[in-house]
């Protein structure tokens, strides 16, 4: 069969399960060839041979870290070159995206960004997006070159399918001065010990009607009580309450959660392009009339200050 | 010398209206009012605020669109732009995000530059890629996705928030950069602003003038092609509760029916 080359995402060898959902994809089209740029890849090796990686090609070179993006193409490149695939699949992280572009264009391929699932087809893979604020469904097809595509967090459910995955060096020369932008210094964020925004099964979400930052306590309590990762609307991110890092909108985070909780949150097109492609959707809201309770499997027209902890005690004790 | 910039625009489908496609399963741009990316809007004003710092600076607005797309010029013009730059050509209809960034590329190089600006992405096609595109065609630093940005000493630096880390990052210009909605919020145009636009000159460009063939752009030189386009059938509405002391007990129960609890 046809060799499929997958991006890995991985904070030093620990995989991201995005990685595995891509793996899960790549095997409909094709052998699943990892390729794991930085340090660690003898770390990954197992998980992504777990997952169907039938080889692991491996580079690591300061330049991944010290300069942005281009080096990665440099790398994707040469792998590209070493295995001829069938396709490239790049999770959909910002960083994902810009490089599976330049690696696009390098190629003269066509890209695909944003996929939400991808399935082979008579003319190679077809690509399912969802556009305009998901108010569409597009399946489309690249018509030149190797397909390049991006695809989503929570796509697919990771399946495990045991192969070889050996690591293999993977030769790289790097752009003369790595493309030109240094990275000066990298902070790490600081983890909140919840689920990340966009892989998790639940997501709780504040907005406007939470009123402060201070507030926002009452909207964790609910995501702890069920496991959740907690999100925001851009008003509440705006008005400093809560980091950007967990907005859920156009200009955000885009979650699919099986069950999205939308507290104070009136549902502006900006947050349900983010959301409502999520499975379950139930809100609380004062006003009766905001847009949000269209899109809602249940909502409760209420004060939030009441309702939520309520029923953050109520989960907990019928959790036990 | 002077510091030449220049911020590149789109003229896209107001996003509250009722988006869709063409029989050809393009971007409709007829049925739904456009205006300038508001995204778009971010970028402008950190070019303006660029150009403010410096000694001396002109920023020149360029964007690529049918006839329409002159507004969203007009918009960025009367925020503080200099000068405006729009390709305009029958056969860009149904250009991919590579014809775009082929055309762009080489406007950007016509205009001449020091620093291209550009949003975190467009609000109709949302893949924000073109920065990155326009980088590796121009083949100068990609200095993308900025909450912050500035420009000294023919430097630009600025920090990128991302999944993991916020990195600080640096690049000598030339450069492209793009920049979030975090950046800072754009200003409104003055009075005087709107009507100084409309003596600021706008250059009309088509593919022969940036020696560009039809078959390299449009429809036919898309890499990329829509099978279909289904509407998302819209969600039913659920159930309603209004609380009355009962509402937190009631969610508890429909999240237990639906095995969340």
């Amino acid at each position: 069969m046809a060799d499929v080359l997958v991006l890995v995402d991985h904070v030093d060898g620990s995989v991201r399960k995005p990685t595995l959902e891509l793996l899960t994809l790549a095997r409909r089209l094709g052998d699943p060839v990892a390729v794991h740029l930085g340090p660690g890849a003898d770390t990954a090796a197992p998980t992504l041979a777990e997952y169907g990686a039938v080889r692991v090609l491996a580079a690591d070179a300061p330049e991944f870290t010290e300069y942005l993006v281009v080096p990665k193409v440099d790398a994707l490149r040469a792998a590209v070159e070493s295995v001829s695939p069938v396709a490239v699949l790049v999770p959909s992280s910002a960083e994902g995206k810009e490089i599976a572009a330049r690696l696009a264009l390098r190629l003269d391929s066509g890209l695909i960004t944003d996929a939400v699932d991808v399935e082979a087809g008579d003319r190679g893979p077809i690509a399912t997006q969802s556009v305009f604020a998901a108010s569409y469904t597009t399946r489309s097809r690249i018509t030149s070159g190797i397909p390049v595509i991006t695809v989503k967090p929570n796509s697919a459910a990771p399946e495990a399918a045991p192969a070889a995955g050996a690591v293999e060096t993977l030769e790289v020369t790097v752009t003369e001065g790595g493309g030109g932008t240094r990275v000066v210094s990298r902070a790490a964020r600081e983890s909140t010990g919840r689920p990340e925004l966009t892989e998790a099964a639940i997501v709780v979400s504040g907005g406007r009607g939470v009123n402060g930052a201070e507030n926002f306590s009452v909207i964790e309590a609910l995501a702890d009580s069920l496991g959740a990762a907690v999100g925001a609307s851009r008003a509440a991110v705006d008005a400093g309450w809560y980091p950007h890092s967990s907005q859920v909108g156009q200009t955000g985070k885009s979650v699919s959660p099986q069950l999205y909780i939308a507290a104070g949150i009136s549902g502006a097109i900006q947050h349900r392009a983010g959301m409502q492609t999520s499975k379950t959707i139930v809100a609380v809201n004062k006003d009766e009339e905001a847009p949000i309770f269209d899109l809602v499997d249940f909502g409760v027209v209420g004060d939030l200050f009441q309702v939520v902890p309520t029923l953050t005690e109520e989960i907990r004790t019928r959790k036990g | 010398m002077s510091l030449r910039i220049v911020v590149c625009v789109k003229y896209v489908p107001d996003a509250t209206g009722d988006r869709g496609f063409t029989d050809e399963l393009t971007t409709d741009r007829e049925s739904v009012d456009g205006l300038l990316s508001e995204l778009d809007e971010y970028a402008v004003e950190q070019a303006l605020q660029i150009a403010e710092s410096a000694d001396d600076a002109e920023i020149t607005v360029l964007t690529m669109g049918p006839e329409d797309a002159n507004d969203a010029l007009r918009k960025a013009l009367s925020m503080g732009a200099d000068k405006a730059v729009h390709v305009d050509d029958d056969d860009l209809r149904g250009t991919d995000v590579f014809g775009t960034s082929l055309v762009l590329a080489r406007a950007i190089e016509k205009v001449g530059y020091d620093l291209v600006v550009c949003g975190m992405a467009s609000t109709d096609g949302v893949m924000g890629v073109l920065p990155a595109l326009l980088a590796e065609r121009l083949g100068v630093p990609q200095v993308t996705l900025l909450s912050e940005v500035s420009v000294a000493d023919g430097t630009v630096t600025g920090r990128r928030d991302n999944d993991a880390a916020s990195e600080e990052l640096g690049a000598s210009l030339p450069a492209v950069v793009s920049v979030t909605d975090q950046s800072g919020e754009a200003r409104y145009p003055s009075f005087k602003g709107i009507m100084a636009a409309k003596k600021k000159p706008v250059e009309t460009l088509d593919l022969e003038d940036l020696d560009i063939e039809a078959e390299q752009v449009g429809l036919a030189g898309a890499w990329t092609a829509v099978e279909d386009a289904t509407e998302r059938p819209a969600r039913t509405k659920g159930e309603i509760v209004t609380d009355e002391g009962e509402g937190a007990k009631q969610l508890a129960s429909f999240l237990a029916e639906r095995r969340f609890i």
